[in-house]
């Protein structure tokens, strides 16, 4: 963790404006150079996830990552939270070193990461309280964020007695609520049905156009991640590598269930598919020859 | 009005009231399970003591040995009315509580702190692992007698012999449940910005207290145990003491009726906690098939 308060970067932002360009707004919001991440499996011999990532988000950028299951997208996003350090490489987060966990970062979990033994305002206030916020000022941005995901009313609920949609709101205005520069989501919205899911992606960006933050939004459904991000990123089949970058030149703002529709989009589809495609064949037939 | 008897034309409405018959039909069903379980278990209880009391009468079993049920009454009235030869009986479950409910909350601060901290952090469990492993694999009953040298017949000797025996089991269940904390709550607590301490307090306790509860429930009656035993072999007052100064008179009847008095005592506090569990566990959704 930062504690250095020469290394806050917001601290730099104020300090040295005029003198030689600051690093924190000319270089990019996160940047992955040569990384990787091995895991040692309970046997002890080596695994690795990741490898010679090399990837550039810029700040207020929306890039999606698609790869085949299990190629190492989650671990990606982990490096760049701070959650794990990388075996190889560097990861910069505004011009940084990510070394421990950064406050500016959100993060969004796959699986159900809210507090079952706390209320939703609760969850809400949860990270202003932990970072140090008063209680009073914390509830108040709390009802502001739970207002924003249309969870007013839920404010008393325990996340038993909500639906899968309604805890995800919940994990938004909980990542929300602190205000991140950057924001990472791991396939936040894959437990959720199709129409929630459009839902979602719609108010996820109505959320985000208002913040100007930088995503990395990872998924396996290619189709999201066109619909949502200014980048997509192929991974290739694990251990991962980035395979290829693709710009998206939809316009904004969109509504994701009419994007979807149009000529341009059904064209990026095909593009990419054709390089994304390959890498889950390979993924597939890999998984069909351990199960033989 | 019986169902043939309706005519087609209100047949919606003979449907409706069909399925709100069926409704209190199935009601009426439960609540004849409810009364058929309930009249069994008092049957079996009539059978059980009956064929005691008629035995012991007939001279089947030895009555002088063995008692009968309605001599063991005859001296639980005695007690309450006229006192035990130590003193009043409340006095003797007023002393068996409270030594087993003081080395009861002595044990279970002990095992949740211990289990926690050991739970929490990799070093200690490294060092004192051994150690817990081998006071857990001495039989703690044997004790009792050494604290009886150690502390005296006052009720220090039966606290100390409560607590050894309470804190292995709650130690445990914190340990395990310190352990098992789902990662993904811990990792968007720590990105929400909650320090170590903060993890601890907010996140794994919270998470334990399901595992610690279950340990309760058992170390109450483990508190009991070792209160009633540490007063069986030395003591000035107590249940226990009843116990053996019964023996001592081979009065089989009494040994018996401190054994009633006991389970009334242990059932009731069984109740207390049960409740206070209901009460701390409202996050929680219901078991399915209990009303809430
Ligand atoms: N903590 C870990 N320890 C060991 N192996 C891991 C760990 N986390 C992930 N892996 C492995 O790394 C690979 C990539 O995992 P992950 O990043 O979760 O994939 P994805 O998110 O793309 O589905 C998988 O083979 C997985 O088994
Ligand atoms: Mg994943």
């Amino acid at each position: 963790m930062s504690s250095d308060p020469s290394s806050d970067p917001s601290g730099a932002r104020q300090s040295a404006p005029q003198s030689a360009p600051s690093r924190d707004t000319s270089s990019p919001a996160i940047e992955l150079r040569g990384a990787g991440k091995a895991f040692r499996t309970p046997s002890g011999a080596l695994h690795t996830a990741v490898r010679d990532l090399d990837l550039t988000v810029g700040r207020g950028e929306f890039v999606a990552v698609v790869g085949p299951t299990g190629c190492g997208k989650s671990t990606t996003l982990t490096l760049v939270s701070g959650l794990e350090e990388p075996t190889e490489g560097e990861v910069l987060v505004a011009g940084e070193a990510v070394r421990g966990i950064n406050p500016d970062v959100g993060f969004v979990f796959q699986q159900d990461a809210v507090f079952p033994w706390r209320t939703v305002l609760s969850n809400v206030m949860a990270g202003p309280r932990f970072r140090g916020v008063a209680r009073a000022e914390a509830r108040e941005r709390a009802r502001d964020w739970l207002a924003r995901v249309g969870l007013t009313a839920f404010a008393d609920r325990y996340p038993h007695q909500l639906s899968g949609g309604q805890r995800k709101r919940v994990a938004l205005a909980a990542t929300f609520v602190n205000d991140p520069d950057i924001l990472l989501m791991d396939e936040p919205f894959s437990a959720l049905d199709v129409q929630t899911r459009a839902l979602m992606s719609d108010e996820l960006l109505d959320l985000w156009a208002g913040t100007g933050s930088s995503v990395v939004f990872v998924t396996h459904d290619l189709e999201e991640s066109i619909a949502l991000a200014d980048k997509v990123v192929v991974m290739t089949a694990g251990p991962a590598t980035v395979k290829e970058v693709f710009t998206i030149d939809l316009p904004r703002p969109r509504k994701v269930e009419e994007v979807r529709l149009q000529p341009r989009f059904v064209e990026i589809y095909r593009e990419i598919w054709s390089s994304l495609g390959e890498e889950v064949r390979i993924t597939r037939e890999r998984g069909a020859g351990h199960a033989a | 009005m019986p169902p043939e008897l309706v005519s087609p034309a209100v047949r919606t409405r003979a449907a409706k009231t069909g399925a709100a018959d069926r409704t209190k039909a199935r009601a009426r069903a439960v609540r004849h399970r409810t009364l058929l379980v309930y009249g069994s278990r008092l049957a079996v209880l009539a059978l059980v003591l009956g064929l005691w009391e008629w035995f012991a009468r007939t001279g089947v079993i030895d009555p002088f040995n063995f008692s009968m049920p309605s001599k063991i009454w005859d001296q639980i009235k005695q007690w309450t009315l006229h006192g035990t030869a130590q003193g009043p009986l409340g006095e003797q479950i007023w002393y068996t509580l409270y030594e087993a409910l003081f080395g009861w909350i002595i044990g279970v601060v002990a095992g949740v702190v211990l289990g926690i901290a050991l739970g929490r952090v990799r070093f200690l469990a490294d060092v004192f692992g051994p150690y817990v492993k081998v006071l857990n694999a001495l039989p703690r009953i044997v004790l009792a007698p050494i604290f009886l040298i150690w502390f005296g017949l006052g009720p220090a000797s039966k606290v100390a012999s409560a607590v050894v025996l309470v804190f292995f089991p709650v130690f445990f269940n914190a340990f395990q449940g310190a352990r098992e904390v789902d990662r993904n709550l811990v990792a968007n607590a720590r990105i929400l910005g909650a320090s170590n301490r903060r993890v601890t307090f907010q996140v794994v306790i919270p998470a334990a207290t399901s595992w610690i509860f279950t340990s309760l429930h058992v170390s109450f009656g483990f508190a009991l145990i070792g209160a009633i035993v540490g007063e069986y072999i030395g003591a000035t007052k107590g249940i226990g003491l009843l116990v053996s100064a019964s023996q001592g008179t081979f009065n089989a009847a009494g040994v018996y009726a401190a054994m009633v008095i006991l389970a009334v005592v242990a059932l009731v506090a069984e109740g207390l906690l049960t409740f206070l569990e209901k009460r701390l566990f409202r996050w929680k959704p219901a078991q399915p098939g209990t009303n809430r």
